[in-house]
């Protein structure tokens, strides 16, 4: 395998440094941010049917926010917490991506 | 005469001494962070009178670092043999106030010892952790203790079901025991899980997270899928292991324990719990209790990888292991997670001769570029080779629909399956009626002058022709397709059938599991 001068850094483990070469996958690799319990991800690519809140309304756990079509399924998005909702991302026929933020609760 | 009673109270002295741990203080340090003591946690486990202590008086091995002149009671950890309803166990726990429950060479040599012990009597095994790590005074010495653990978990897998408890910090090394072991139970608020602590996660990689968040209780009962099984009390989870071991066998040679059958005492009804509609979602375990005695469930991993749902219960007072997809959850879709979490427990069911009820209702694998990376292929793989490895008795009852690769991989008659039934509402086809519409008729729909009426009546025609159960009967991959108030009837009349099941593999080594 070809190696250039440059492939090599210094990497800690512990507390030492050692000289050596990352892979792709790691030097890709995301770093960790602490998920906000309000946000309303989607999980799967798809369509959205019905939006059954908007902006400023108050939300309970457990409440039904939209129906996103994805997977041949009319999946059932709730609220994560009770509290307002402060921003809504999408409109019915919406087709989102995975990981949109769909809808933003600021919790109570 | 009396000599005898002088040798009895120096005995009661020696022992008094030794079962207080690491002193009152330690104790009182213990019980304010919300925990038991090691010994009072296997009282708390074990039926009352039945726990024997084995190696109160062992001494540790520490020479250096002015480690000679310390006394450690029993070397931090409390061992020794019990019954759980009547269950014989051998069962450990480390003792946090001695030495931070830190494992030196004779600390280990006492649990492998009491693991040797399960082995040879063919009990299961129950470990209590609760420790600092390696006690770093003893240097290789702590090294050598974990390692002759690993290896004993390992040999002993699939022998005698092997139960961890994590009560306390994990790390290190430490945590392979637990990972190598059949079922791992987390505390919220107690339990902490990690290879490397947050402060060197922050040192080396400035990646800032708290302890909870790395390796918390929920943490690992739902991201990392490491526990089976999470409680919020300690109290409550010993109930959950002790829940866990009436479901289970004591060794691979034997069946679970059986009881007396009895009918479901759910209020639902088995034909409208599941919407007709193969959009609708619905929850899976509302079908399980409508079939399983009492409409009794343990669920295992009920956190993590949701879209699939698996746990015992019993069906005609014999234990069952239940793999439903849950439509509720990524509508039900295999992924690298689920297929993990389904494949583990398969093959643990087959190792103890538990019976597999596979209820199927999914639309296939989950599709997407993080899946593909992530490996679905080679996770995905474990659940077809779990289900064709297996030589228990195994039934699938396909619900609603069963896709392409998915339906294959759901213990499907091609896999191996016993009996396969499907209720009237299953559909079974290479794949969905919309995808398979475009492609079939792809040459219509393009020539047709409105294309998306050609390609509805398309879909339609497909569903009409193919989503349904009576294809795959046809062919008779499909033994019967039956109402769905037959379906506890029919699975007890398959069980019932199957009790004297035998079914061979060519013999070898071991196989190669895609993990």
């Amino acid at each position: 395998m070809e190696q250039k001068e440059n492939e090599w850094v210094d990497f800690a483990v512990t507390a030492r440094k050692y000289k050596t070469k990352l892979t792709t996958k790691y030097k890709n690799r995301k770093v960790w941010h602490k998920p906000f319990i309000g946000d309303v991800i989607s999980l799967l690519p798809g369509t959205i049917v019905k939006l059954e809140v908007s902006v400023g309304q108050e939300v309970k756990v457990g409440q039904l926010l939209l129906i996103h079509q994805a997977m041949k399924m009319y999946n059932q998005i709730v609220a994560p917490v009770s509290g307002r909702v402060v921003e809504v991302n999408v409109t019915e026929g919406n087709q989102i991506p995975k990981d949109h933020l769909m809808i933003k609760i600021e919790p109570k | 005469m009396t000599d005898l009673s002088k040798n009895i109270q120096a005995l009661r002295e020696m022992k008094a001494v030794v079962e207080m741990g690491g002193g009152e203080k330690a104790i009182e340090k213990q019980i304010a962070m919300g925990k038991l003591t090691a010994r009072d946690r296997i009282l708390s486990l074990l039926d009352e009178n039945s726990f024997h202590e084995y190696d109160l008086f062992v001494k540790h091995d520490g020479r250096d670092f002015g480690m000679d002149k310390k006394d450690l009671p029993g070397d931090g950890v409390v061992t020794g043999t019990g019954t759980i309803f009547g269950a014989p166990v051998c069962i450990y726990a480390q003792d946090f106030t001695v030495a931070g429950g830190s494992l030196g060479l004779q600390h280990a040599r006492k649990i492998t010892k009491i693991m040797d012990h399960a082995l040879k009597m063919k009990c299961p095994i129950i470990g209590i952790n609760d420790s600092g790590g390696a006690r770093i005074q003893e240097g290789v010495g702590a090294l050598a203790g974990y390692g002759e653990i690993f290896y004993r978990n390992t040999i002993a897998s699939g022998v005698i079901p092997q139960i961890s408890l994590i009560l306390g910090p994990c790390a290190g090394g430490a945590v392979y025991s637990p990972a190598l072991t059949d079922f791992v139970f987390v505390v919220e608020n107690i339990s902490k899980m990690f290879i490397t602590g947050p402060n060197v996660i922050k040192t080396v990689l400035g990646e800032d997270i708290s302890m909870e968040d790395l390796g918390g209780a929920r943490v690992h009962a739902e991201t990392t899928g490491n526990a089976h099984f999470y409680a919020l009390s300690e109290q409550e989870c010993f109930e959950q292991v002790k829940r866990l071991i009436t479901f289970i066998p004591w060794n691979n040679q034997q069946r679970a324990k059986s009881f007396e059958s009895k009918e479901p005492k759910t209020d639902l009804n088995i034909e409208t719990v599941v919407p007709v509609d193969p959009k609708q979602p619905y929850d899976v375990r509302d079908v399980i209790r409508c079939i399983a005695d009492d409409s009794d469930f343990l669920e295992i991993q009920e956190m993590w990888a949701a879209n699939i749902v698996i746990g015992f219960g019993r069906m005609g007072g014999e234990t069952v292991g239940f793999v439903a997809n849950q439509p509720m959850v990524l509508a039900g879709v295999l992924d690298c997670d689920s297929a993990d979490k389904a494949a583990r427990f398969i093959r643990f069911c087959d190792s103890f001769n538990i019976p597999i009820i596979t209820l199927e209702d999914m639309p296939g694998y989950l599709p997407g570029v993080d899946q593909e990376h992530a490996g679905v292929i080679r996770h995905g793989a474990k659940v077809l080779y779990a289900y064709s490895e297996a030589t228990v008795p195994k039934i699938t009852v396909i619900l609603r629909k069963a896709y392409g690769g998915g339906y294959i991989a759901m213990n499907s008659r091609h896999l191996g399956a016993d009996f396969m039934f499907a209720w009237p509402t299953a559909e079974i086809a290479v794949m969905g009626p919309e995808g398979a519409a475009n492609i079939i008729f792809r040459k219509e729909i393009m020539e047709a002058e409105d294309q998306e009426a050609m390609r509805q009546e398309k879909v339609k025609e497909y569903i009409e022709k193919f989503a349904n159960p009576y294809v795959a009967a046809s062919r008779g991959f499909i033994d019967s397709v039956i109402e769905p108030k037959e379906t506890r009837a029919l699975l007890l009349h398959a069980l019932k059938l199957s009790v004297l099941k035998e079914e061979y593999r060519p013999a070898k080594k071991h196989g190669l599991p895609p993990f």
